[in-house]
């Protein structure tokens, strides 16, 4: 009983998730690309990389990538704590 | 887990220094070619998998410890939080080395060229500080992980 | 419809993903449900910012006078794929505490709270 509501539910779900694929934008055309188009034009001579998605990342958005540092630092610390109780 | 074959461990032998030089060169080189720290991280931290793999984790407990990779691992990020503060005269994580005539200092050409290692600012130093860090955790995760599976198998033939 | 076959596949993923966290009850299998959904999202951020005909964003050697495909959401899945591996090892290690303590790895039979 508890399976056919779960497969009811995910037939609608997906049915769902394929029309809005269906219907969105042409692929390979972006409506609105403004940011970027002052990163491409300005990311050479304000940073002096040759590399646009590494200024991107450490340079105008560098806060995001010490978050994200600091997640991965914390999911460690928090692996080698469950696995104290090893003997060696 | 148990070791590999002899011809598993002669081409290991043969092949892991290559993938480390690889992965170096990767995070070294972020700012002129797709790359960067992460991703050449993500490549020295295989390099150890592949160790662990062929070697069997009893073996590997003479090579491979957990003791250097922590401390490593918190050095990166030590220096990446100084990196982001030592520009605070103007910001927080403010590019204070791009442009000017110092360390990594040169200003790039405008438009196509073949890059300048010397440009970049700040970036490169990050580049090794967050390299540094993925490639010591994906260590600790490996070898924590193996050790803990040896203490969590149910005794089989005993 | 052939156009918008990448956003198709994604939803493929996200599907596969879905039916794995609903149907099956190994813990493995569930963990490999949740790593899938994180790599269908992934593909999905990477495809919007597509243009056609243009090349990779950097500078170095590049052929000149040609468009270039949008940087940020390039920047934004670099984030997003260090978070799935912290989320997926974090997954697995509570998984083997699990079989040490209970001895299976079934959901229907692991349902008490304390130990």
């Amino acid at each position: 009983m508890k399976k056919i509501i779960f497969g009811i539910a995910f037939i609608i779900f997906f049915s769902f998730l394929i029309v809005s694929a269906i219907n969105m934008r042409t692929f390979g055309e972006p409506t609105i690309s403004q940011m970027d188009d002052y990163f491409i034009k300005n990311a050479q001579s304000e940073t002096g990389a040759n590399n646009v998605v590494t200024s991107i990342v450490f340079d105008y958005r560098g806060f995001d990538t010490l978050g994200e540092a600091t997640v991965l630092f914390t999911a460690v610390v928090g692996l080698v704590a469950l696995f104290r109780g090893v003997k060696k | 887990m148990k070791e590999m074959s002899r011809i598993v461990k002669t081409v290991t032998n043969f092949v892991y220094g290559f993938i480390i030089v690889f992965g170096f060169y990767i995070i070294a080189h972020g700012h002129l070619t797709p790359g960067g720290g992460f991703q050449g991280g993500a490549v020295v931290g295989s390099a150890f998998a592949l160790l662990l793999v062929s070697y069997g984790s009893l073996n590997s407990k003479k090579f491979l410890e957990k003791d250097i990779f922590s401390l490593f691992e918190g050095f990166g990020l030590i220096l990446f939080i100084v990196l982001g503060f030592s520009g605070l005269g103007i910001t927080f994580f403010y590019n204070f080395l791009a442009n000017s005539g110092g360390w990594f200092g040169n200003a790039a050409v405008i438009g196509v060229n073949p890059g300048d290692m010397n440009t970049g600012g700040v970036i490169p130093l990050m580049n090794i500080a967050v390299g540094l860090e993925v490639l010591s955790a994906f260590g600790v995760i490996i070898i924590t992980m193996a050790r803990g599976a040896e203490f969590t198998k149910k005794k089989e033939n005993s | 419809m052939i156009g918008n076959l990448p956003y198709v596949a994604v939803v493929m993923f996200v599907g596969l993903g879905i039916y794995t966290l609903m149907f099956k009850r190994n813990l493995i299998k569930i963990a490999i449900g949740i790593c899938l959904i994180e790599n269908g999202v992934n593909l999905f951020l990477i495809t919007l910012g597509y243009r056609k005909g243009a090349i990779a964003p950097i500078y170095t050697q590049a052929p000149s006078g040609q468009a270039m495909v949008l940087p940020t959401p390039q920047a934004l899945t670099l984030t997003s794929i260090v978070i799935g591996i912290a989320t997926t090892a974090l997954i697995l290690s509570v998984a083997m505490m699990i079989y040490k303590h209970y001895g299976t790895l079934d959901t229907e039979k692991v349902r008490r709270l304390r130990g």
